[in-house]
């Protein structure tokens, strides 16, 4: 009987040696005469521990990790194959507190499953939301979403079942499904591991939505800064086609939904849902103003259902499960689990799913042990490079769109990043205006004109120039990049901006022991 | 061996062709002209513009928008640094200070023997477990100066 040992192949593990690491397990494993098979899984997202090996034994599956290529002798020695004792040995994974205390709806075949394989996927509750699905009319699909509360995961948050329902109800001979998988935030990586580790739940997830609008054609846009996502997502939808789950009859059901995907070029800016369409067909991706939303008028001017990968992933468990289901995790207005990316300078940095509520200091503390560094978290960036760094004093805010709004904060993609007390904010201020003045489309004045003067004016308030006339400069020119900017590029980048200046004001002040020379 | 092909007209003609029939075709034209060349030859403009009934300022205009389309040669490896918030909070500027100090290039360079390219790329999705890296599209994480230096011994054996 041949023992099935799980090596991920996630980017992460990929980048901590885990290729290497399942070339000697297996080597390893042959000269002793023991016969394994090395399945490839994605991450289960605890990824201090990757490489983490896991064998299937009569007990369920035994972890060890990290594993380096120095410790494959050494496990094997210790019978790794029949989960033996070894001081990387983590035990079942599902007990490890990290994973034990979350609630995973939508990430719960991630780091299981062989993610090119349909069986593998169905073997695991996979195509169960599809099924009901097919069960239903559109309206009761649509309805199903509206109801679970369910809203757009990609950052801003608008309620799914609106955006279904227009694209539902539009007519067109055409329509198509588009998803956003250019996850540019830094500190986000749930749809990097969903591609990568699970692929299907998205494929069912834009088949489903496929099915509830009408639409006979989607396209995942992927940025090209994930090229093991790229591959993944062509092998799982190749096998996809084989299987029937897609192409012309979707399951047997007489519906036909095909899926493309598609690679972006190193542009932040395509992860705007409109310079998305405008890149996916061809051209710069330059803003479009809106109206006409993409729901009515999106990708080659039909009617285009846009929303991220993690919230075309939730679909399929609230339809296997219910809209009431899932509305029961959450708080307030936000319902459901987000899924939270915690990174930066962090001891267990990794994928959190937790219902909406659970408190910044919980997942940094109870998730995270603190930075990795062992020195004090100073600041903390909440929603990526446009969202708000955050002080100690405000880490008990909860992840809760809302609630987060009224800290001037947002949840974006819920990406936290960690920062220790060696960080200078007036340099991430200024990095903040940088990363926009180089990623903005250039269409609008106040975000193209105002970040190459925000970082000018930064230049100005480190260099202890004037500080206070500076720094009210600066405030000015947020207020226009805020009100006057066409996106949420330029509008939001004053949020990290000023939300270190009001936070961390003695950062902006450092330089001004200096007298400046009299005028 | 060069990793990549010299650049040829025909040869892109025939890329090209093979890309026509998608809808909005330009980006997986020049992802496919640029895996073969290693970069878009300004020859390539009016061919596409041509195969796709754009104007030749609009192909122009495309290549140009977007970072990762190259207008002259790289070298035979790529090396993609992550300068985004989450690497900083490890000491990535540092780092890349020191790394490019070692091969003596700067942001976009390409090392004086030509093995490889240095490019700022924000966001690997290795946040985590930073600071991070692609060469040649593989990914390192926990990046160190000597970790990039094996790395990039490994790629050109």
């Amino acid at each position: 009987m041949s023992v099935t040992i799980t090596v991920p192949r996630d980017a992460v593990a990929l980048g901590l040696g885990a290729n290497k690491v399942a070339r000697a397990l297996f080597a390893g494993a042959e000269r002793r005469g023991l016969d394994v098979t090395i399945k490839r899984t994605g991450s289960r997202g605890l990824f201090w521990l990757e490489p983490m090996v896991e064998v299937e034994t009569p007990e369920g599956r035994i972890a060890y990790g990290p594993v380096t290529l120095k410790d494959v002798d050494a496990l094997l020695d210790a019978g790794l194959t029949t989960g033996g004792d070894h001081p990387l040995r983590l035990g079942k994974p599902e007990e490890i507190p990290f994973l034990a205390r979350q609630q995973r709806l939508t990430f719960h075949r991630c780091g299981v499953v062989d993610p090119a394989s349909v069986e593998d996927y169905r073997a695991h509750g996979g195509y169960r939301g599809l099924e009901a699905a097919l069960k239903k009319d559109a309206e009761g699909i649509v309805a199903e979403v509206r109801e679970s509360g369910l809203r757009g995961r990609g950052g801003a948050g608008f309620p799914a079942g609106i955006k279904w329902n227009t694209v539902m109800l539009a007519k067109a001979e055409q329509k198509y499904v588009v998803c956003n998988a250019d996850e540019g935030d830094s500190g986000t990586f749930a749809d990097r591991m969903m591609m990568e580790g699970d692929p299907f739940n998205l494929i069912e997830g834009m088949t489903i939505a496929g099915v509830a609008t009408g639409a006979t054609r989607g396209y995942i846009y992927l940025r090209s800064e994930y090229p093991q996502a790229f591959e993944t997502l062509k092998e799982a939808i190749a096998n996809g086609v084989k299987a029937g789950v897609l192409g012309d009859n979707v399951m047997g059901s007489g519906k036909t939904f095909h899926l493309e995907v598609r690679l972006g070029a190193g542009a932040y800016i395509c992860g705007e849902e409109t310079s998305l369409l405008e890149s996916l067909e061809g051209r710069r991706g330059i803003v479009r103003a809106k109206p006409p939303i993409p729901a009515l008028k999106g990708f080659l001017g039909k009617p285009t259902l846009v929303n991220n990968v993690m919230t075309f992933t939730a679909v399929p468990w609230i339809l296997e499960h219910g809209a009431k289901a899932y509305a029961d995790y959450g708080m307030g207005r936000s319902l459901g689990t987000l899924p939270i990316q915690l990174a930066g300078n962090i001891k267990h940095g990794g994928l959190i799913e937790m219902a909406f509520g659970i408190t910044l200091r919980e997942v940094i503390e109870d998730f995270g042990g603190g930075t990795r560094s062992g020195r004090p978290v100073r600041a903390v960036q909440v929603g990526g490079p446009l969202g708000a760094y955050f002080p100690d004093e405000l880490l008990d805010t909860p992840l809760d769109y809302e609630a987060m709004a009224a800290k001037k904060g947002l949840v974006g993609h819920g990406g936290i990043v960690v920062f220790d007390d060696t960080v200078d904010m007036a340099k991430q201020a200024r990095f903040a205006f940088e990363f926009c003045a180089t990623e903005s489309c250039g269409k609008c004045t106040p975000c193209r004109i105002g970040a190459t003067r925000g970082v000018e004016t930064m230049d100005k308030v480190i260099a202890g120039i004037r500080p206070d006339q500076n720094l009210k400069l600066v405030e000015d020119l947020c207020e226009v990049m805020t009100d006057g900017s066409l996106c949420a590029m330029g509008g939001l980048t004053p949020m990290p901006v000023m939300s270190a200046i009001t936070h961390f004001p003695e950062d902006f002040r450092r330089a001004g022991d200096f007298p400046v020379a009299a005028e | 061996m060069p990793r990549f092909e010299p650049w040829s007209a025909p040869r892109a003609a025939g890329i090209i062709a093979e890309h026509t029939h998608l809808e909005g075709a330009t980006l997986p034209i020049l992802h496919a002209l640029q895996e073969t060349f290693g970069y878009v030859d300004a020859g390539a403009v009016p061919l596409i513009a041509d195969a796709l009934n754009l104007s030749r300022a609009e192909v122009h205009g495309c290549i140009t928008f977007y970072h990762d389309f190259r207008a002259h040669p790289a070298g035979r490896h790529t090396v993609k640094l992550c300068r985004a918030e989450a690497c900083q909070a490890m000491g990535s500027d540092k780092l890349h200070a020191d790394i490019l100090k070692r091969l003596g290039t700067e942001w976009h360079g390409t090392t004086a023997d030509g093995s490889c390219t240095v490019e700022p790329v924000y966001c690997l999705g290795l946040c985590a477990n930073g600071p991070a890296a692609l060469v040649d599209g593989e990914p390192v994480a926990h990046l160190t100066a000597d970790a990039l230096e094996a790395a990039l011994t490994e790629v050109r054996q």
